[in-house]
């Protein structure tokens, strides 16, 4: 068993990595609620609490027109590519035809495969069909991207559906399709909400495909948008720290609730990236 | 990792469908096999289209010496051959090298030894809050990270800070501006990154390690470092091989924190391969040379990815 000083010193030395790791982020907050006339670059406790850095922020970066950019992109992302995830993964882990390993390689090798190798080519691509500058020029390179780590993310928890489940549906005359959607994606639940975070996080803090894709400021993203507004108000550090926390809020709300997901999907789907 | 399932299903695929034909006799077929294309043709679409197309195409464009707009110049390998001798594109390789140091060895080792000295208190209580907390950085967007640092690193920074309030005034720097220290002060922010990650892998590994073989150790007499040797260290081949993975390929595709952080300088202080294909493509008119530098990053990720997952015991002893 472990003893009382071992554990003390455990917890110490525990409570300093925390500490390592929180600094940075409870800084940036704690500069962004700094009263103007106090700001340095240094993280200050504030005097008092002063949200108008995050209103500042907010409006002289158009923060609300990129925050939407984001959520749109987003969330399309995420829903479209959790369904083609989903049909793909089944029919991988549950049907037999000809060539499925081969497709399988070919679908996935967008987790071997960094962006960068890529990016430049797909960039006169989408020029060449003319949807640079557009939506679909961020969400249809986050399906494809998403959808590499979801067929194989959902293959293999499909493929590990006991078959005692699968027979009785089909007893029952249960089709594919019945099967597929009333049976086994309820039970897939927690892999399907691993899935979403995961794509979710990606797409949103994407930087290098929204700043080859997008020009005009319509479309800029959020995280865009802030190397951006870095450029603009290089040593206004309260500024700069309330836009930064408004670029991560959304996914430290996520991940405040569902970190449990998170972590289990970033560690077991080790082969991303 | 887990890749090695889709090689493991092929043997059983195969055996099934010989049996398909005279199990149909008696069943209907189980599977309908046309129906599968239908259920993958939406996913393969979007990937042939958005991923597949242009890697193929980049293969291809590296053969050209192009610059965006006029008609492009047949090389063969010449774009590989001036990346492996051109000293500025080589110099962003050597980078490379230097930031896996910072991104993957630096945290590996660290949260090694934290993972040793916590071992027997890997089930203590609030270990799942401290986990949640290191873990944190895994999940903001490294612009937002960049960002952050920049004002750290700043010359009326937390770090300047810190060191004049330690009476170290003399070792304050403008830390990602300074040719000296612009590199291994971007290396640091990913050891900052990765650390978390590291350490969740292997204080949950340590977790699974049984404890009857520290038991056993103790009993022969093994000191902390002997029993570090002989049962934690390879207790945590596995989750090593994972860590190592994961923080290799973050260092070698590092690009929005270059990015935001030094632009690739002072000078080329700070150029990765990411970062130069980026440039070379965008504001250089290199296209050619960009996406071949683009292929051979991925060409090292695969190489040391297959090296890496070399550490992660086989299958049969786990």
């Amino acid at each position: 068993m472990i003893t009382r000083r071992e554990a003390i010193l455990n917890y110490v030395i525990l409570g300093f990595f925390a500490l390592l790791s929180l600094t940075p982020i409870v800084g940036v907050v704690l500069t962004a609620l700094t009263p103007t006339d106090q700001a340095s670059a240094t993280f200050t406790i504030p005097s008092r609490l002063d949200f108008g850095n995050f209103v500042t922020a907010w409006n002289q970066g158009h923060f609300s027109q990129y925050m939407l950019s984001s959520i749109i992109v987003t969330l399309t992302t995420v829903a479209i590519a959790s369904v083609l995830s989903i049909l793909a993964g089944f029919a991988f882990a549950r049907m037999r035809f000809a060539g499925s390993q081969v497709l399988f390689y070919l679908l996935i090798i967008g987790l071997f495969v960094p962006l960068e190798t890529y990016i430049i080519p797909l960039y006169y691509e989408m020029r060449g069909i003319e949807l640079t500058d557009t939506y679909a020029a961020l969400i249809l390179p986050q399906i494809a991207q998403s959808v590499a780590f979801g067929v194989f993310w959902m293959r293999t928890f499909f493929a590990a559906v006991p078959n005692g489940l699968i027979e009785a549906a089909r007893l029952d005359g249960a089709r594919e399709s019945t099967l597929l959607w009333r049976i086994l994606v309820p039970t897939a639940r927690p892999a399907i909400i691993t899935m979403v975070m995961l794509t979710f996080m990606w797409t949103w803090n994407d930087f290098l495909l929204s700043l080859v894709m997008i020009t005009s400021e319509q479309f800029r993203t959020a995280p865009l948008a802030l190397s951006f507004f870095q450029s603009q108000f290089v040593t206004q550090y309260a500024l700069l720290s309330a836009a930064a926390t408004i670029v991560a809020l959304p996914l430290i709300i996520l991940y405040a609730f569902l970190q449990r997901y998170f972590i289990r999907g970033m560690l077991a789907g080790a082969i991303k990236e | 990792m887990t890749t090695h399932k889709p090689a493991n299903a092929s043997p059983t695929v195969a055996r099934e469908s010989h049996e398909g034909g005279a199990a149909s006799a008696r069943h209907r077929p189980r599977r309908t096999q046309a129906r599968a294309y239908l259920y993958i043709a939406p996913a393969f679409a979007v990937v042939a289209a958005f991923v597949l197309y242009p890697l193929g195409q980049s293969v291809w464009i590296s053969l050209f010496q192009w610059d965006g707009l006029s008609v492009a110049t047949w090389t063969g390998l010449g774009n590989y051959a001036k990346a492996l001798t051109d000293p500025t594109l080589l110099q962003s390789f050597w980078h490379s090298a230097i930031l896996v140091f910072f991104f993957a060895v630096l945290p590996s080792v660290l949260a090694l030894f934290l993972a040793a000295v916590l071992q027997r208190g890997a089930r203590m209580r609030g270990i799942g809050i401290f986990q949640t907390l290191i873990f944190l950085p895994q999940v903001i967007a490294a612009v937002v990270i960049g960002v952050i640092w920049v004002s750290i690193y700043a010359p009326g920074g937390l770090v300047n800070t810190i060191l004049r309030g330690l009476g170290l005034g003399a070792l304050t720097h403008t830390w990602l501006g300074e040719f000296a220290t612009a590199l291994p002060a971007v290396g640091l922010i990913g050891t900052w990154m990765e650390i978390g990650l590291c350490l969740v892998l292997f204080l949950t590994g340590i977790s699974q390690i049984p404890g009857e073989l520290y038991d056993a150790a103790r009993t022969d007499g093994a000191g902390a470092i002997r029993e570090f040797f002989a049962v934690t260290l390879p207790g945590l081949r596995g989750p090593i091989s994972i860590a190592l993975t994961l923080t290799v390929i973050a260092a070698l595709k590092t690009f929005d924190i270059v990015f935001v952080t030094t632009g690739g300088g002072p000078g080329t202080s700070t150029t990765v391969p990411a970062f130069q294909v980026y440039n070379l493509a965008f504001n250089q008119g290199q296209v050619g040379m960009a996406t071949t530098i683009g292929i051979i990053l991925t060409i090292l990720v695969l190489i040391l990815t297959v090296l890496i997952r070399r550490i992660a015991p086989k299958d049969d002893e786990q």
